[in-house]
């Protein structure tokens, strides 16, 4: 779509209803695919060149003391998960088999790498979405309200929470939260993703609450919910306090502009002033940091994961990398990178449909 | 009759990082109904403020004294909810950059209609209707198709166009024209101006227009303020004020301003630049740059005082010398 700057008077300067909108999209989509693809393949190279210049050997990291000590446990070891060939050969070899869909054996669970991300990233999913959501909704709404009473004792607050949120250590945070809820209220579970006497609910995506709720157990889907509000509440707290301040930010700026002053000298209640006017136009910084926002969560918070017990992405990052657990190392940097082109191109749409002057051309 | 829009001796303080700043000072003026007013002044002279002030949109923690009645209506005195009444569906505005003052992302026909639907209750198809009738008034081409299309697709004078449409919507009585052609080009400002006065001549709409170029006053208004410092220096009708201008300001300004063949080493900058707000002298602000200085224009600000029927001055110095000299 172009803007056709057209004398004055009597000039036409509206542009046709774009006939074949599709096209362009497509295009565009094609074009940021193919882009993934090689970000990808860039992603294994750093990763496994990385992996392999880190001190460290695998052998020594999975093969008990006793393995160690026998040449024949140890190369065959090596030969198993081919360490004894020449690098390039090794990358190839896997590179072959990343083609076929194949990401490898992890060392540490024995399982396909592939299995295991596909056990861990809902459990990770369950944690992100509510949280982002959450923190959307509430991270918009006091980032508004901040910007409208600038300078305020109300603004004076929300800044004040917002730099201790962001100053607070994520681990603490869990802890006191498990300490107040858990221990001494008592009002949810400690950790894990079920209480004992509960199994986890047919598949279908791999998320307790909805795959309860799919087959209609309603305790279990209950269960895995209230599982769900401490780590939710830790991860929500810590993204508030990140959006806030953005969104503080991009509304004063908002606010000073003119089509504000202009929405409010038409007679508008104020309430619509802000929720059409300035927060359609404040959202379009926001998307941006509440994507990276997202992808952080979906790259998985180890400590966050660990402390509440949480089998997701982050603790599986972390188990692959204490032990140098090539294969599944490769796979969760490959799922992180796709993590975030995947929401950069998500946000890059949204733009779109928020600001007409940057949909696509 | 009483005048739509009566300003006496209004006067404006805004917070400042060192204590109050006064911006405006004793400012009185009149709009008739269907009248064109220019008030006209140099940037920072407090002409927008004054706009501001009689829409309700002041920063907070602005003072104002004096009063101001619209339509019988005592604007200083109204609430939030009241503000929102008289905004819009009795005093409207245009401002100077319709580019910023258009809502980037918000279709044309939206920003046209949601004041309407709240003025005048109209719903979703009485208020299409009713822009696309507007839009057809201030020209603009293919009204249904610019309803749907967003600000950025139109050049600038359509959006100036586009601006005032929706400023006249929820049919105002009083407009305010914050120099509305100053962003534009210069072949587009002529059809803006001519677009004004025809509302005004059509729907009997009174336009309060602000601008800083006195050649514009003469072309549309009949009577005109000059702003210096934040008080009006002097009033009268636009011909009056152009051809014999009172005001050593008024005079300075007419005589720095190029127009025809005039060739650049006649015009007269004016020395110096006007105080900023809280700096002014004592007495007469303009005095610092008047060539008519006396010692009297030093202790008090002049009053504005009549010097003529339909003429007022704030000058001591000036007037009586063309008295005396005729």
């Amino acid at each position: 779509m172009t803007t056709v700057h057209n004398g004055e008077p009597g000039a036409v300067t509206t542009t046709a209803p774009r006939p074949r909108r599709s096209h362009p999209l497509l295009a565009f989509l094609a074009k940021r695919l193919a882009i993934t693809a090689g970000l990808l393949l860039g992603v294994t190279v750093v990763t496994f060149g990385l992996v392999n210049v880190v001190p460290g050997d695998p052998v020594t990291a999975n093969l008990s003391d006793q393995a160690l000590n026998d040449p024949a446990t140890v190369a065959a070891f090596r030969e198993k998960w081919g360490l004894d060939q020449p690098l390039w050969q090794q990358y190839l070899h896997y590179l072959g088999n990343l083609f076929r869909g194949d990401l490898g054996i992890s060392q540490q669970t024995g399982r396909a790498v592939l299995d295991d991300l596909v056990r861990y990233v809902p459990a990770t999913l369950e944690l992100a979405i509510p949280t982002m959501v959450l923190a959307l909704v509430i991270g918009t709404g006091i980032g508004m309200l901040a910007a409208v009473r600038n300078g305020r004792v109300t603004d004076q607050l929300v800044r004040v929470g917002a730099l201790l949120g962001l100053s607070t250590p994520p681990f603490w945070l869990s802890l006191v939260v498990l300490y107040v809820f858990f221990y001494k209220l008592g009002l949810a579970p400690s950790g894990g993703r079920l209480s004992t006497g509960f199994s986890p609910p047919p598949t279908v995506t791999g998320m307790y609450t909805v795959d309860a709720a799919l087959a209609g157990q309603w305790d279990v889907a209950w269960d895995a919910a209230q599982h769900l509000t401490l780590p939710v509440l830790v991860l929500t707290s810590l993204t508030v306090a990140l959006l806030v301040r953005f969104v503080r930010s991009a509304m004063l700026e908002v606010l000073q502009q003119d089509y504000i002053r202009a929405a409010y000298a038409k007679g508008l209640p104020a309430r619509v002033v802000l929720r059409r006017h300035l927060l359609r136009a404040g959202l379009v910084p926001v998307v941006t940091v509440s994507g990276l926002a997202f992808a952080s969560l979906l790259s998985g918070t180890v400590l966050v994961e660990s402390i509440f017990g949480w089998p997701g992405v982050g603790q599986y990052a972390y188990r692959s990398a204490t032990a140098l657990d090539l294969p599944a190392i490769l796979g969760v940097s490959l799922f992180v990178a796709l993590v975030y082109t995947l929401v950069n191109l998500t946000v890059d749409l949204l733009y779109g449909l928020i600001d007409p002057r940057i949909r696509l051309s | 009759m009483a005048p739509l829009l009566d300003v006496d001796s209004l006067a404006v303080t805004l917070p400042g990082p060192r204590g109050p700043l006064p911006i405006l000072h004793d400012v009185s003026l009149t709009v008739d109904e269907g009248e064109l007013v220019g008030i006209a002044g140099e940037s920072g002279c407090g002409k927008s403020l004054t706009a501001q002030t009689l829409l309700g949109l002041l920063p907070a923690g602005a003072k104002v004294t004096g009063t101001a009645r619209f339509a019988g209506t005592d604007l200083l005195g109204l609430d939030n909810n009241g503000w929102q009444r008289i905004r819009g569906a009795g005093i409207a505005m245009v401002f100077q950059d319709p580019t910023a003052a258009l809502h980037p992302m918000l279709t044309v026909g939206r920003q046209l209609t949601e004041h309407m639907r709240v003025h005048l209750r109209l719903d979703r198809r009485s208020a299409t209707r009713r822009a696309v009738e507007l839009l057809d008034q201030v020209r603009i081409p293919d009204p249904e198709r610019a309803l749907r299309a967003y600000p950025h697709q139109f050049s600038g004078g359509m959006r100036q166009r586009a601006a005032i449409a929706i400023a006249l919507a929820a049919r105002p009585r009083l407009l305010i024209a914050d120099e509305p052609t100053t962003a534009l080009d210069v072949t587009v400002q002529a059809g803006i101006l001519a677009l004004l006065d025809r509302l005004r001549a059509e729907t009997g709409l009174a336009v309060a227009f602000i601008t800083h170029d006195l050649g514009v006053l003469s072309a549309l208004t009949t009577r005109g303020y000059v702003f210096y410092a934040g008080r009006v220096v002097e009033t009268g009708p636009t011909g009056a004020l152009l051809t014999a201008p009172t005001h050593p300001y008024t005079a300075a300004l007419l005589g720095a301003r190029p127009h025809g063949t005039q060739a650049v080493g006649t015009l007269r900058p004016i020395p110096g630049a006007p105080p900023a707000p809280g700096e002014a002298p004592p007495g007469c602000p303009f005095q610092p740059r008047c060539g008519y200085a006396e010692p009297a224009c030093g202790t008090v600000p002049p009053p504005l005082a009549p010097v003529a029927a339909d003429r007022s001055v704030a000058c001591v110095v000036r007037p009586h010398l063309e008295v005396t000299a005729r």
